[in-house]
């Protein structure tokens, strides 16, 4: 247990010590917010479905947690190369301990940024409809941000090297948040758009998070919450079966 | 004579068909210093990983201070420490928190910790320099603070792989007077690899000498130096592992491959 901590606290003191990264990773939500937000937001309500910035805002936010947990698991593949992997791989903890501490702060420094990204969000004009279900929307975060830490740390543990990165953000990263519902509605009609939306288990976290904020799940507030728990723990235990077939 | 603390019977490890370690048996007993020397790609840094649950050996027994390591590697890895070939710390923690991490992880009770944190830093003389980032250090301090690191949690074995590597004359020094002084004090007992072979007949009790996975001479500097009729041991190790140097470009993507497969499994 005190190992869990100590690895916790290792990637927190990591965050906040390296303002640059901090400050670097919040530029991407701030932009897509304002200028989708601004932009598109006369064409979102002459269309009939309100407040653009309104209806983005969760889906600003989640995009802040996926990029900054999916790269927060994605760190093992620096620390293998500068070598502190090599330190926890010989001491007498269990792989799992180690894969559940780097997840816990991985996930812990994902959802701090998409604290912010909410603070700067309400900045910019929104506000949740129901205050009183704000513990329900920071459930939403805490569970989204350990399934996609749990995705970085899976993805880091197979990768040789940084070479794979671009693979990971085009075809990874990218889908999955924008097949999310993140920018626009679940579509009504059956596509594939649709289809790809429904297959997406971000979609879920987006809903969840935007029911919670907004009120109306297009999911059902029991499907989102039963959906992103069972696979935040899935990947939770993949991440930690790759990351224990490592051999430093 | 005590119970030897590292015990090696018949080891072997493969990777895809070529055989880094081919059947080595070896002992050190409690309280040496241990040199285990070879040219490169010669099957050392292999065996220390092997010891050090890291890799698991295709065939072969093994014992290190009374645990099988295959068996039960939680209770290996708490009786040795280890300096690895590269650096393994946290660049952007402080020197205290490198030290502080891994007393946490090696279990080491609060006060122990703390006391055993500022005696390790005074002894390896980087106690004014506990609250700097590791990434200010320079090479020597670096390995200074590993060695300090890896005996925080009073490991019956300290495993250096080429600690001296890349360093220079002085810092070389520096380090293994530390290292010996170490023995003396924690009564530890050091395995370890160079390619210094003056270094290695300063420090060392006892020598093996692997060449392509094979033990090929195993003794004390003086027996080795006498049994090649050599003025020094580097003359007895050219003598037991040949004049030829291993390819240069060969040998280090030997080494990335072999890397690559230990990664991939």
């Amino acid at each position: 247990m005190s190992a869990v901590f100590i690895l916790w606290l290792r990637q927190l003191k990591r965050y906040f010590r390296s303002r640059a990264r901090m400050i670097g990773s919040l530029g991407q939500p701030i932009l897509f917010l304002l200028a989708l937000g601004f932009g598109l937001g006369p064409i979102f309500a002459r269309a009939g479905r309100g407040n653009y910035v309104q209806f983005l805002a969760p889906g600003i936010v989640t995009m802040a947690i996926l990029f900054t947990a999916v790269f927060g698991g994605i760190e093992i593949i620096w620390d293998r190369q500068l070598g502190f992997l090599k330190e926890t791989l010989v001491a007498p903890v269990s792989r799992f301990a180690i894969v559940l501490g780097r997840t816990l702060g991985g996930a812990t420094v994902a959802l701090i940024q998409g604290g912010i990204v909410f603070l700067v969000c309400v900045a910019a004009g929104f506000w949740p409809a129901h205050p009183l279900l704000l513990p329900l929307a920071l459930l939403f975060m805490t569970l989204i941000a350990v399934m996609c830490t749990a995705i970085g740390t899976a993805l880091g543990s197979v990768l040789q090297d940084m070479q794979g990165f671009q693979l990971i953000m085009n075809f990874i990263v990218l889908p999955l948040f924008f097949f999310s519902s993140a920018l626009f509605p679940v579509p009504d009609r059956a596509g594939a758009v649709r289809l790809a939306v429904r297959l997406n288990p971000l979609s879920y976290g987006v809903d969840g998070l935007r029911g919670a904020l907004n009120g109306g799940f297009a999911f059902g507030v029991a499907t989102d919450f039963a959906v992103l728990g069972t696979l935040a723990a899935l990947l939770l235990a993949l991440g930690a079966w790759l990351f224990a077939r490592i051999e430093a | 004579m005590t119970a030897p603390i590292i015990e090696v019977c018949d080891l072997v490890k493969r990777f895809d068909g070529f055989t880094a370690v081919d059947h080595i048996s070896f002992a050190v007993p409690e309280g040496v210093v241990f040199a285990f020397l070879g040219p490169n790609g010669a099957g050392k840094t292999t065996t220390i990983k092997m010891l050090t649950t890291v890799l698991a050996p295709s065939e072969g027994r093994l014992m290190i201070a009374g645990h099988d390591p295959v068996a039960a590697p939680l209770l290996v890895r708490r009786a040795f420490g280890i300096v690895f070939q590269d650096p393994s710390l946290d660049d952007e923690l402080t020197a205290a928190e490198n030290m502080e991490l891994h007393g946490v992880l090696y279990r080491v009770p609060r006060v122990d910790r703390r006391r055993r944190i500022d005696a390790l830093l005074h002894f390896v003389g980087l106690w004014e320099r506990r609250h700097d980032y590791v990434k200010r250090f320079s090479g020597g301090m670096k390995r200074r603070l590993e060695i300090a690191r890896a005996l925080l949690h009073r490991p019956r074995i300290l495993f250096l792989d080429e600690p001296t590597s890349g360093l220079d004359p002085q810092t070389r020094n520096q380090i293994w007077e530390f290292i010996r002084n170490l023995c003396r004090d924690e009564r530890v007992t050091v395995f370890f690899t160079t390619h210094y072979m003056e270094e290695a007949e300063r420090v060392a009790d006892q020598i093996a000498i692997i060449d392509h996975g094979r033990i090929v001479a195993e003794g004390t500097a003086a027996t080795l130096r006498q049994r090649t009729h050599g003025r020094t041991l580097e003359d007895a190790f050219i003598a037991l592992t040949g004049h030829g140097i291993r390819e240069a470009d060969a040998a280090p993507l030997d080494r990335m491959r072999m890397m690559r497969r230990a990664w991939r499994r």
